[in-house]
């Protein structure tokens, strides 16, 4: 394999990395501030990808997915408040059902608002077929679009936990619910303004890789089975981890394209991965006290 | 007072229970397995539309003999447990007069012994050979046979001096049965096939897989599935920088995917049924008329393009509607043995001759070679 080639497959395993990090990220912050996992999150990806293309139609394409990323952010506070707010303390198991049958119930509804077509929004910069050439090596400008905001999205969900009064009531509540409530933290809101976040990144993450991907009515759930694996592999509830987790599954993936046939390339992954869980449970990047302590 | 009313309730019931079937024996049923979403509602969707606009012509005009025609659509969502589970349904509960459809190879394969225990006709929408070869006595199909699109193209190859290729195809039926006949006439056209590579239907991005396609030093590539799939190699490989010209199968006849793929998908050489450029046939064509017809009707009706997926839905009730009137019945054996011996059927895929030994009906004149030219489907030019 000459070097070119190495990098263009580093450049692919970077591209399908960033893809599954983003999703992952919204799975890690519904996790800091619950301790549940939402498996609608993949959902909130399609749901901000088709608004932010029908928006499209009549809003310059910034405005399109900030709409899109509102109108998602809308739609998780309902969620929260109509169907998880009420329940008083639900266990994991009835959390789990709970967000399946929400994920079924939006993608129903896709199908119904919008059909069964794929759609996506057009290339940032460029077109379908323009690449930036690095030597031998040729990168699509949309895939450092994906990477530049998820970098900048990463960064700003840091500084959000760690510096930032809303931010750290999150995580007291993830740590210790009873104790942050006699501290005088809201916890309800708390979790409504979780499921907030993570819908309006999972609609960022949906419009910015739609020109990629493409997206229909049903992509969400292909991309939640991903996203939870790259949020497990990194390590349950850590950002910047998942992006990292991401990477490396991502470029394994490809790379595997390189030296076995493709229709492997999600066996080398899923094995990857049992490995990894076999020997550290908490993920490439979690620490394994903090697993312990908590209840998923 | 209460035994009265409730014999009353029993009466009722069975005077209902009596009553349906006797309004059903007044219609035609007829049954169709589409895939309508999931991923394969590229075919399913305009399909039903087709359907459904074909048999509210029909029951316009008085259907046959006075009696309607009743469609019942299933929505398997191209996957082959459910279709098995809907022909069961339609064959033993409605007991329909044939079902048209699955619109998939995969979900056609896994219901050909189903329809022809059951003795219903099998209209399928599906491309594979394997679906007509070897023959079973219900079961048609109305696209081209996809080892004519694989012959098709490889002359093509040959005449652009092209020898070294390399075959992409997706994991459902339609991707495994062109991967077939690609390695099975592959030697006999001198065609080597530098790369082979199988992915995922559901894939989002398939950089990886185009990369090694580039490094094989392929002249070509050669695409065969029916997902959105088929746009994001087309983009890929430009965006690698493949200069080679690429090649698809007849499941890229849909503008969508043109549309889904942008200008990367500008040169794009696949082999298809004349509806696509209906506008540039001559006027003798005899095929023309038609075309422009269903066209016409379908565009006007649900606002979006015709595709020759709709075409094969079109094909298969018109050869189901010129068997019942041949028959001049509507017995299951009767009309069976009508459609065997249709010839000269002008449809939307081509002229069907049907036989005794070929349950397709079509030949090779059925494909055009066509591009794709300013984001338009244009004839390929000699």
């Amino acid at each position: 394999m000459n070097i070119d080639l190495f990098f263009q497959y580093i450049v692919a395993g970077i591209t399908y990395g960033t893809i599954y990090a983003v999703v992952a990220i919204g799975f890690n912050i519904i996790y800091n501030a619950t301790g549940i996992i939402n498996f609608a999150q993949g959902e909130f990806v399609m749901l901000g990808g088709m608004t932010a293309v029908t928006l499209h139609q009549i809003l310059p394409l910034p405005l399109a997915v900030l709409a899109a990323v509102i109108i998602t952010m809308a739609v998780g506070a309902f969620i929260e408040i109509f169907f998880i707010r009420w329940l008083d303390r639900p266990s994991v198991l009835r959390m789990v059902i709970i967000t399946i049958g929400l994920s079924i119930l939006i993608r129903e509804a896709g199908l119904h608002i919008w059909g069964e077509g794929v759609r996506a929004l057009p290339y940032f910069t460029g077109s379908s077929e323009t690449s930036i050439r690095l030597g031998g090596v040729f990168i699509s400008p949309q895939v450092l679009w994906v990477v530049g905001i998820s970098a900048v999205m990463v960064a700003l969900l840091n500084v959000f936990f760690s510096h930032t009064l809303p931010g750290r009531q999150m995580r007291a509540c993830s740590a210790n619910r009873d104790a942050a409530r006699l501290c005088g933290i809201n916890a309800k809101n708390m979790v409504t303004l979780s499921f907030v976040l993570s819908a309006g990144i999972g609609a960022l993450g949906g419009s910015i890789v739609s020109p990629i991907t493409y997206v229909q009515y049903d992509s969400g759930a292909q991309l939640a089975i991903k996203g939870f694996t790259v949020a497990i592999l990194g390590g349950l509830g850590n950002s910047a981890a998942a992006v990292g987790a991401g990477m490396i599954l991502g470029v394994l993936e490809s790379f595997s394209i390189a030296v076995l046939p493709a229709a492997y390339k999600d066996v080398i992954s899923i094995a990857i991965l049992l490995l990894i869980l076999f020997v550290r449970p908490s993920g490439i990047f979690g620490s394994s006290e903090a697993a312990r302590l908590s209840e998923f | 007072m209460r035994l009265i009313r409730l014999i009353a309730a029993a009466v009722i019931l069975a005077v209902a229970l009596a009553a349906a079937p006797a309004s059903a024996a007044d219609t035609i049923k007829v049954g169709a397995i589409l895939a309508v979403t999931g991923p394969a509602s590229f075919l399913g969707a305009p399909e039903a539309k087709t359907l459904e606009m074909m048999v509210e012509e029909i029951n316009k005009k008085g259907g046959f003999q006075g009696k309607k025609v009743e469609l019942i659509v299933k929505d398997s969502g191209a996957s082959p447990e459910k279709a098995l589970s809907f022909a069961k349904q339609l064959i033993e509960e409605e007991k329909v007069l044939a079902i048209i459809g699955p619109s998939t190879s995969g979900e056609t394969m896994k219901i050909k012994n189903v329809a022809e225990e059951g003795r219903t006709i099998l209209l399928s929408c599906a491309a594979a050979e394997v679906i007509v070869n070897p023959v079973a006595k219900y079961v048609f199909k109305t696209p081209q046979k996809d080892n004519y699109a694989v012959i098709k193209i490889f002359e093509q190859m040959k005449r652009m001096k092209i020898s070294k290729v390399a075959v992409l195809s997706s994991n459902t039926g339609f991707g495994k049965a062109g991967k077939e006949q690609i390695e099975k006439l592959a030697p006999e056209y001198g065609m080597q096939l530098a790369a082979n590579e199988v992915y995922d239907k559901a894939a989002t991005d398939l950089t990886a897989e185009v990369t090694k396609v580039k490094a094989s030093g392929a002249q070509a590539i050669l695409n065969w599935s029916i997902e959105p799939a088929q746009s994001i190699v087309i983009k890929n490989a430009r965006q690698i920088g493949f200069k080679g010209p690429i090649f698809q199968s007849h499941g890229f006849g849909n503008i969508k995917y043109v549309e889904a793929a942008g200008p990367a998908a500008e040169g794009v050489i696949f082999p298809a049924g004349r509806l696509l450029v209906t506008d540039a046939l001559p006027k003798n064509n005899p095929q023309k008329a038609l075309l422009m017809k269903y066209k016409k009707d379908y565009e006007g009706k649900f606002k979006e393009d015709a595709s020759t997926f709709g075409g094969h839905a079109y094909d298969a009730m018109l050869i189901l509607t010129r068997a019942i009137e041949k028959a001049g019945s509507t017995d299951k054996e009767a009309v069976r043995n009508a459609i065997e011996n249709l010839k000269g059927v002008v449809g939307t895929a081509g002229v069907f001759n049907l036989s005794a030994q070929d349950h397709n009906g079509l030949d090779m004149t059925s494909f055009e070679m066509l591009t794709v030219k300013k984001g338009k489907f244009a004839l390929l030019g000699k």
